[in-house]
C-alpha cells in the first residue's frame, strides 16, 4: 500500500486501498461516494461513469492508480458543476428516471457531452449515451432531458 | 376494492400524521414504477394536502399492511384503492371534527393546503391539529364517499416523482449503498451451474483467504466469503470459485427449447373465461384458414444492478433489508427454511434497481441471511455479481403459442389458442411440501438440500401461461388450452406480464392474417370484431397514427418499411392499450423501430406523467424482448453471462414514442406497467411482416432469425 493520492471532487484524497483496486470500489467502499453504481464491473453498462479531466470514464475496472494526477469528479459533485447542475435540473424536469440506478452514470455522460458539444443533435446525444444501459425504458425522457439542458445553455446558473 | 390486507383494516394502519406531514404506510414496494408518487397523489387529493406534505414509507414486516407481492400491475388497484378508502374515511371524520371546531356544518368545511377552512369567514384549523382527535380504532370504510379531484388529465398538477431529485445527485439510497458500523461485505462462491455440487474447496485458496482475514461460510455447496474491504472479498471469491473442485454431474440438459416443449411430459388443461379447468380440450380446429406459431425463448429480467441484501443476526432477531417484491411471503418462507419463528425475522424493503418481476432479489436475501447467521452481530451486505445475476436469476420460461382460426363470410367463426411452457410461479411463496423454501436458490446447495420446485398449473384467472390467452374479439367458439411442461432445464419465474405478451403477439398476428384473408384493413377488421365500446374507443384512437404517411427509408438505404397494429386489455380486466409501430428492415435483416404510438385507457388517471412513463417502459422492454434477448446455455452452464452475450435495448435502438391517454374519471384506476408490452410487441411483429412479407416463428427477431426464416420460405 503506498502513498496513492487522488484528486476527487476538488480535494486531494490519500487513498488507503490497494492501488490496484478499481476506482469504483475506492469511491464507494473507502470514500463512501456511493453515487456511482456497479452494474456489471465489465465496462459494458455505464452505471459507474465518472468525469475524469472532463471526459466520462468508466470506473469499474481501471485500477485507482491509473487516475493519479487526474481530476476526478463524481456525480456527487455535479451540483457544483455549471453544466452538471443544468443536466440534473433537466433530468428532474423531464422525470427522466424510473428506478434511477442508471441515472448517475447518465448525468455524468450528459455533462461530459454538453461540456464539449453545447448543442448536440439527437444523433450525437444517442451516440454519447449508447454505452449506457437503462433497463426501465426511460430513454426517451433522458434524450429530452439532454435536449432541455442544452437549450438552457446560457440560462442563469 | 379487493379485500383489505392483514394489518390494513384501520385508517391508522395506512395513515399517520407526524408533525404536519402525512405518512402513508403501504405493503407495496416502489420498484421505480412510481407507485409511491401515485399513492402520495391519492392521499393528498382526498385530504386537500399539498403533495410535499405527504410521504410514503417503505414497507417493513410487522408494521406495513400485508399486501402480498408487488406484481401484476396490481398496486394501484389494491393499495391505491385501499389507501383512497382510508383517506376518504379519515376525511369524513376530519370534516366532523373541523365542523365542531369551527362551529359550522360538516358539509360547509373545505379542506385545502393542509387546513380545514370555513369559506364564509376564512377561519381555519390545521388538519395536523385535528388528527390526534381521530379515534385510534377508526375502521376503514370501503364505501366512504370519495373526493376525487374533478381534474382529469390536463388539470392534474405535474410533480417530480418521489426520489427524483436524489437520483440525479447520486443520493438516492439503494440496498447496495448501505454502510453500517462493523459491516462486512459478502459474495457467494458460485458453481458453474445450479446442478453442480461442491466436492472440495482448494485448501491453498482457503488458507490464503483466511490469512487475509476473510471468513468463509459454508453450508453444503453454499459457500460465501465475508470481510472487508469489498474488493478483497471479490478477489478471494473469484479465486475460490475457480480453484474449487465441482461435481458437475450430467450438466444442464442441452437442446432446442422448442423441441423440448414439444416432447417433454406436459400437463394439459382447458381454459374457459380465463380460468383453467381440468378437462380434456376439444380437438384442434379442422382446416383453419390461418395458423400462427410463435416461440419465445428463455429471457431474463436483467436488472441493471445485480441483486443485494443486508442481514444481521443478534441471536434473537434476523434483521434483513432487501429489494424483494414480497416481504411477507419471503419472511414466511425464510422462517420455514431456517426453522425459525416468523417473529424472529424482520424484513424491510429498500430499493434495488428495477426488477420487472422475480429476479435474484429474494435469493440474495436468503444468501445474506445464511451468512449473517454464521457471523453473529455483524451486518452482512451481500451482493450478487453481474455474472451471477445473468446466470442464476430465475428466467422467463421458454414458451410456444399457437393460434389458429377460421373465417366465414369475412368474420371469425372459430378460434383456437394453445400455450405451452414451464412455470411462472418461481416466487418463494409458502406452500405444501416446502414449496416456498424449494424456490430459494440456496436451498438446493445447502447441506440439507431440497430438490428444486416442480411447477404446478396456475389455476387462477388469467394466471401464468394463460394470461390473455383469451382474445378480446368476438371470435365464435373458442378452444383455449394451456400445457405446463414442468421439467424444462432452467429455473423460471415471473417476468413482467407472464404469458400475456406472447399470447397477445400470436393472437394479433393471427388477426392480421385473418384480415388479409378477408380482404379487410387490419384496424377495421379488429374494430369489426370488438363489441365492447370500451375496447372500440381505444382502437379507434389509433386511427390517425394508422393512416399517417409512413416515413420512407433514407435515400440509398436498402431497407423496406412496414406498419403494424396491436391491441389488448391486460388480463382481459385491466388497462387497455392499442399500439401502432413503424419499422424498417435492412437487407441484412436488421430491424429498426422508428415510431411507436400508443393509446391507453387505464381508468381514472392518478399521475399522468407516471402513467406515460410506465407505458414507455413497458413498450421499450417489449421491443427488447421481441428483437434482441435470448438466454443460451450448454452442458457446462449458462452462456449468456454479461451484457455482450445477453444484450438489451440501447439508446441507438429507441424509437420516437407518442402516447394518447384516454382518461376515465368515472372508472377505477388501473396499473399500466405491463399493459403496453403485448400490444407493442404485436404491433412491431406485424410491422415486420408488413415490411418483409413473412413472420419469423421465433423470438427474438435477430438478423440471423430473419435470414433463416427468409431462406426457409
Amino acid at each position: 500500500m503506498g502513498g496513492l493520492s487522488l484528486s476527487i471532487n476538488g480535494k486531494t484524497r490519500a487513498i488507503a486501498s490497494d492501488p490496484d483496486t478499481p476506482l469504483l470500489f475506492v469511491l464507494r467502499d473507502e470514500l463512501g461516494l456511493t453515487g456511482a453504481k456497479l452494474g456489471c464491473g465489465l465496462q459494458q453498462c455505464g452505471a459507474c461513469a465518472v468525469l475524469v479531466d472532463g471526459q466520462a470514464e468508466l470506473s469499474c475496472m481501471t485500477p485507482a492508480h491509473a487516475f493519479a494526477g487526474r481530476e476526478i469528479l463524481t456525480v456527487e459533485a455535479m451540483a457544483e458543476h455549471p453544466v452538471g447542475r443544468r443536466v440534473q435540473a433537466a433530468f428532474v424536469d423531464e422525470a427522466a428516471a424510473q428506478c434511477g440506478y442508471c441515472t448517475p452514470g447518465l448525468v455524468v455522460a450528459a455533462t461530459a457531452l454538453l461540456s464539449r458539444t453545447p448543442s448536440p443533435d439527437r444523433a450525437a446525444t444517442v451516440e454519447a449515451l449508447t454505452p449506457h444501459l437503462c433497463r426501465c425504458g426511460s430513454h426517451p425522457r433522458v434524450l429530452r432531458a439532454v435536449a432541455r439542458a442544452a437549450g438552457a445553455e446560457g440560462a442563469a446558473p | 376494492m379487493k379485500d383489505l390486507p392483514e394489518h390494513g383494516s384501520l385508517v391508522g394502519d395506512w395513515l399517520a400524521m407526524e408533525g404536519s406531514r402525512l405518512v402513508v404506510a403501504t405493503g407495496k414496494v416502489d420498484l421505480g414504477q412510481r407507485i409511491s408518487t401515485a399513492l402520495r397523489r391519492i392521499a393528498a387529493g382526498e385530504l386537500g394536502l399539498p403533495l410535499e406534505a405527504v410521504e410514503v414509507r417503505a414497507p417493513v414486516t410487522g408494521t406495513a399492511p400485508d399486501e402480498g407481492i408487488t406484481s401484476g400491475s396490481n398496486s394501484i388497484i389494491q393499495s391505491g384503492a385501499s389507501l383512497r378508502a382510508a383517506a376518504a374515511t379519515a376525511r369524513g371524520a376530519l370534516l366532523e371534527l373541523a365542523a365542531d371546531a369551527l362551529a359550522i356544518a360538516p358539509g360547509s368545511v373545505r379542506l385545502r393546503d393542509g387546513l380545514a377552512v370555513d369559506p364564509q369567514s376564512n377561519r381555519s384549523v390545521a388538519l395536523a391539529d385535528l388528527w390526534p382527535d381521530l379515534p385510534g380504532d377508526l375502521v376503514l370504510d370501503p364505501s366512504a364517499p370519495l373526493h376525487i379531484p374533478p381534474a382529469g388529465i390536463t388539470e392534474a398538477p405535474p410533480a417530480p416523482p418521489s426520489g427524483m431529485a436524489d437520483m440525479v445527485r447520486g443520493a438516492h439510497r439503494y440496498v447496495h449503498d448501505l454502510r453500517l458500523e462493523g459491516m462486512l461485505h459478502a459474495r457467494v462462491v458460485r458453481p458453474p451451474h445450479d446442478r453442480a455440487r461442491l466436492i472440495a474447496l482448494d485448501p491453498d485458496s482457503v488458507t490464503r483467504t483466511e490469512a487475509e482475514g476473510l471468513r468463509i461460510v459454508q453450508d453444503g455447496s453454499f459457500i460465501a466469503v465475508a470481510g472487508t474491504p469489498e474488493w478483497q472479498v471479490i478477489r478471494a471469491t473469484r479465486r475460490l470459485a475457480s480453484t474449487a473442485d465441482w461435481d458437475t454431474g450430467d450438466g444442464l440438459p442441452e437442446g432446442d427449447p422448442v423441441a423440448m416443449l414439444d416432447t417433454l411430459t406436459r400437463i394439459t388443461l382447458s381454459v374457459r373465461d380465463g380460468l383453467p379447468v381440468r378437462e380434456t380440450p376439444a380437438t384442434p380446429l379442422d382446416a383453419p384458414d390461418v395458423t400462427v406459431t410463435m416461440h419465445r425463448p428463455y429471457q431474463m429480467h436483467a436488472a441493471l444492478g445485480p441483486s443485494a441484501a443486508l442481514a444481521v443476526w443478534d441471536g434473537a432477531l434476523l434483521d434483513i433489508t432487501c429489494h424483494s417484491q414480497g416481504i411477507y411471503p419471503l419472511r414466511k418462507t425464510m422462517a420455514e427454511a431456517l426453522g425459525m419463528a416468523e417473529t424472529a425475522i424482520r424484513i424491510a424493503h429498500m430499493p434495488g434497481s428495477g426488477c420487472y418481476g422475480h429476479n435474484g432479489a429474494d435469493d440474495a436475501a436468503f444468501d445474506a441471511a445464511l451468512v449473517a447467521l454464521a457471523i453473529k452481530d455483524r451486518p452482512v451486505l451481500l451482493k450478487w455479481t453481474r455474472e451471477e445475476e445473468h446466470a442464476f436469476e430465475p428466467y422467463f420460461p421458454a414458451t410456444t403459442v399457437t393460434v389458429s382460426a377460421r373465417l366465414e363470410k369475412g368474420r371469425i367463426a372459430a378460434w383456437s389458442a394453445e400455450a405451452t411452457g414451464d412455470t411462472h410461479r418461481g416466487r418463494p411463496r409458502p406452500g405444501a411440501h416446502k414449496a416456498g423454501p424449494k424456490r430459494l436458490l440456496a436451498s438446493r446447495f445447502r447441506e440439507d438440500a431440497l430438490a428444486p420446485y416442480i411447477g404446478e398449473p396456475n389455476m387462477n384467472r388469467e394466471g401464468g401461461l394463460h394470461r390473455n390467452l383469451e382474445p378480446p374479439y368476438a371470435v365464435g367458439p373458442r378452444r383455449l388450452v394451456k400445457n405446463l411442461v414442468p421439467s424444462m432445464p432452467l429455473r423460471t419465474s415471473a417476468l413482467r406480464t407472464l404469458g400475456a405478451t406472447l399470447n397477445v403477439v400470436a393472437a394479433e398476428q393471427a388477426m392480421d392474417l385473418l384480415a388479409e384473408s378477408a380482404g379487410a384493413d387490419p384496424l377495421a377488421f379488429r374494430r369489426a370484431h370488438l363489441d365492447d365500446p370500451d375496447h372500440a374507443r381505444v382502437v379507434a384512437a389509433l386511427g390517425e397514427a394508422w393512416t399517417a404517411p409512413m416515413v420512407a427509408p433514407e435515400a440509398g438505404a436498402e431497407a423496406v418499411v412496414g406498419r403494424g397494429v396491436g391491441y389488448a386489455r391486460y388480463k382481459n380486466a385491466a388497462a387497455r392499450v392499442g399500439a401502432v409501430a413503424d419499422v424498417s428492415v435492412s437487407a441484412e435483416g436488421e430491424i429498426a423501430v422508428s415510431r411507436l404510438f400508443m393509446a391507453a385507457d387505464a381508468g381514472r388517471v392518478v399521475d399522468p406523467d407516471g402513467l406515460r412513463a410506465q407505458l414507455e417502459g413497458g413498450a421499450l422492454q417489449a421491443l427488447s424482448w421481441l428483437l434482441i434477448e435470448e438466454v443460451r446455455w450448454d452442458r457446462d452452464g449458462i452462456l449468456t453471462r454479461d451484457w455482450d452475450s445477453y444484450p438489451v435495448l440501447r439508446f441507438d435502438q429507441v424509437p420516437e414514442i407518442a402516447i394518447k391517454l384516454i382518461d376515465r374519471p368515472d372508472t377505477p384506476s388501473l396499473g399500466a406497467g405491463e399493459a403496453a408490452c403485448g400490444p407493442v410487441a404485436a404491433a412491431i411483429a406485424g410491422a415486420v411482416r408488413a415490411a418483409v412479407g413473412f413472420l419469423p416463428s421465433r423470438m427474438p427477431f435477430t438478423p440471423e432469425v430473419m435470414r433463416d426464416t427468409a431462406m426457409a420460405l
